[in-house]
Order: C-alpha cells, then structure tokens, then sequence
C-alpha cells in the first residue's frame, strides 16, 4: 500500500471542524486552567490552613496521574454515583483540572517573588488584605507567571487530543471518521499532525508577542 | 466503596504496573541516546546537522503525542513498518520524549564552564571528542533534575499506549471496569499504582542527584 494524499482534499471539511474545536476546547480548558490555578495557588498561599492542606494533596493526585487515567475516573466514575455530565464538559473540566494544578505551582511562585514591599505599601496606604492581593500582588504575579503558563498552555493544547477517547469530535476523532471511510491512516495522522503543528506555532507566536508585551509593562 | 473488588484487583493491576515500568524504561533509554544525539548535533559546526536538530525538537514538540502514536501504529504499515503495540509505543515515546530531553541537555551543555571547552581544544582534542570527554561527562550531573521531570511525565504518558492495545495500567483498569462495573474503586486503584510509580522515580532522582553531589564534593 503505497500513500496517496489526494482523498485529504475531501475531507477538509470535516477535518476543519475538528480543528475549530480543538482551538474551542484549548481556550475553555485554558480558561478553566488559569481561573483554577489561581485560586488554587491564593488559597493555598494566604487561606486557612485546614483548606491550604487538602488543596496541596489534591494538586499532588492531580500531577502524580496521567491525565488519561482522570478523564475515565471523571466520565466513568461520576456516571457511578449518579452524576451523568456529558463527554464534552466532563473532558474540558477534566482537561482544565489537570492543567489547573500545574499552573497553580507556577502562580504560587510567581505570588511569592512579588517584593513584598509591594504589599507593604498596599497595606499602609489602607488597602484592605484582598484589596491589595486583587490590585497589586496578583497582577505583578500574573506578569510573572505569563510565560510559563503559556507553555502549560500549549501543552494543554496538545492533550486535547486525548479527549478522543471519550468520543469528543476534535480533530483526532474527525481525522479517525476520514480513516474508517478511506482507509488511509498515514494521510489524515500526518495531515492531523500538520495542522496541530500549525495551530502550535500560531500560539506560540501569540504567547511570544505578549510575554513581550508583558516585559515590557514591568 | 467495594473493598473486597480492590483486595481482588490488586494483584493484577500490580502485574500490570510492571509493564507500565517496563514501558517507561525502554522509552527512557531510547530517549536518552535520542536526545544525546541531538544535543551533540545542536552543538554541531554543520548547519545543517543543527537546523535538522532544531526542526526534529519543534516538530516533536509541536505535534500531539497520541498522534504519533497513531501515526506509527495505524499509519506504520503503509509504509511496510509493521510493529507490535508495545514496539509502536516504545519507539514513539522514546523518540518523542528524547526531544524534550535534549533540551535539558542543552541547557547543562551551556552551562558547563567554558574554559573546559577551550582546554580541551588547545590541547588537540576535536570537537566530538571534547564534547563527548569532558563537556558531557561534566554536563551530566547538571541535567538529572530536568532529565527526572521528563522521566515523571514519560511514565504517565505510558497511559496512552493503552489506546492502541497495551495492556499496561490504564488498559488492564478498563478491563476491570467492564468486567464488574465499578468504576471509581478501579481507576483510583490505578491512579495510587501511578503515584507509587513515579514517587519512586522521583526517589532515585532525589538519590543520584545526592549521589552525584557527593562525587563532586568529593572530587574538589
């Protein structure tokens, strides 16, 4: 059997929406991912312990694991006690989670590199401790952290395509529906392949302009 | 909670995490000699050697590994490269996670002293050989950290070769799950397999890095 790329063309449609929701996926996951990893990283940081300690086992389960292996807890696990989410929302949750944890470690180092001097002058200026941490610490923080929650973040964009197994239609499972009709494995893999790099290199691009951006603001 | 089923379950998916291991190893030791070859080629006098070295990273990097996965596996034959499962799975993590690994590497390379380099080369060394005496050998220490984190990531991607038949530790749980319909008891079961796994791998790292600084204390 010899390659023969010349069904891809047919089936741009499909692959394309596969694409749009790979992208769809990676910016709701990211979302999830950073909205989480703060909050993970502010109450582990500043909140009570009995919640700070917890939280720190939890984001110890969620780096210890891999990130297929919590997709079937969630999906499989939670339809067992009763709770029935759909595929979609179970592996952007799940998917948002697992990158939350990361982030959450790199947030709390960069909560802890802001001068504390910062937090100081806050204070006795009269902010309140959540008024300071909301308008000064944690957008300092957020400079900092920029770059390598990007990184997470285009890692994140590349397991998206693990949410394949949970029937999901990005672009591994659209690439796969092309396979089950032609029969041509390589072609849509490499042409799937392709367009992930693509979409990589274009968010790499998008991170580069902003930690630039971010640089330059501090 | 069914504690009977984990006490039933156990002695299999502790079976199972010895693939699991044995997975990790066999890509760790493929991309080890993976990402030394780059390395050594990034710090090539050859364009061409670096740019190959530079497009192979990006291009590892850039793509999805479960479709590399495929890739190989399902796309393989085509191209008459017919390999078993845990083959296709060893190879394509091996050579996946050697582009994450050099660039460790590189960064250890980087921060060897550079007199090092210099010496050797008044002294007649080549190039190859300066690097493969004297740089790498004092890189080394440098880079077991980064090459320890990779190794962690390595063993829990080893889960995705369970989506082309490997009955590793995600797979033989899902077996599980079919079988008796239970299941949280049996992933969370896997799961504590996977943290066992890689906090002993953090362990050795924690040791050879210890040992390794002990060496050179003792060294000076």
């Amino acid at each position: 059997m010899s390659l023969d790329f010349s069904v891809v063309p047919d089936y741009f449609g499909i692959l394309w929406t596969g694409i749009l929701w790979t992208v769809l996926i990676t910016v709701l996951a990211g979302g999830i991912s950073i909205l989480v990893g703060i909050a993970i990283a502010v109450a582990t940081l500043y909140g009570p312990r009995l919640l700070a300690f917890p939280l720190r086992g939890v984001v110890f389960l969620f780096m210890g694991t891999p990130l297929l292996l919590q997709l079937y807890l969630f999906y499989y696990g939670l339809s067992q006690i009763g709770i029935m989410l759909p595929a979609f929302w179970t592996g952007v949750v799940g998917l948002g989670l697992h990158y939350a944890a990361y982030n959450a470690d790199i947030f709390r180092a960069s909560l802890q590199a802001v001068d504390p001097g910062q937090a100081e002058a806050s204070r006795s200026l009269g902010f309140s401790r959540s008024a300071t941490l909301r308008f000064f610490v944690l957008p300092q923080a957020m400079l900092t952290a920029l770059p390598q929650v990007g990184n997470n973040s285009i890692i994140l964009l590349k397991d998206t395509a693990v949410l394949s197994v949970l029937g999901i239609a990005e672009l591994v499972l659209n690439a796969q529906r092309a396979i089950s009709e032609t029969y041509r494995p390589f072609e849509f893999y490499f042409t799937a392949a392709i367009l992930y790099y693509i979409v990589n290199l274009a968010m790499e691009f998008l991170l580069r302009k902003a930690a630039r951006k971010a640089e330059a603001i501090r | 909670m069914d504690i009977e089923l984990i006490r039933q379950i156990l002695p299999f998916l502790a079976q199972a995490s010895v693939l699991t291991i044995g997975l990790t190893v066999c890509s760790l030791a493929i991309g080890l000699v993976v990402a030394v070859t780059i390395t050594i080629a990034s710090f090539s006098r050859m364009r061409a050697a670096r740019w190959a070295a530079a497009a192979y990273v990006s291009i590892m990097r850039g793509t999805p590994l479960l479709v590399q996965l495929f890739l190989v596996y399902f796309g393989g034959p085509q191209m008459g490269l017919e390999l078993t499962p845990f083959l296709a799975g060893v190879v394509t993590m091996g050579f996946n996670i050697g582009a994450y690994m050099s660039e460790g590497m590189k960064g250890a390379v980087l921060a060897v002293d550079r007199g090092q380099n210099e010496a050797s080369r008044s002294l007649g060394f080549g190039r190859f050989d300066t690097m493969r005496l004297f740089i790498l050998p004092q890189a080394a220490p440098l880079m077991i950290r980064s090459l320890g984190v990779n190794t962690v990531i390595l063993c829990k991607s080893t889960a995705l070769v369970s989506t082309i038949g490997v009955v590793e530790l995600t797979y033989s749980a899902q077996r599980f799950v079919t079988s008796t319909f239970k299941p949280f008891e049996v992933f969370a079961c896997a799961g504590a397999a996977y943290l066992i796994i890689v906090a002993a791998i953090s362990l050795i790292v924690h040791a050879l890095e210890r040992a390794v600084d002990h060496g050179r204390k003792a060294a000076l």
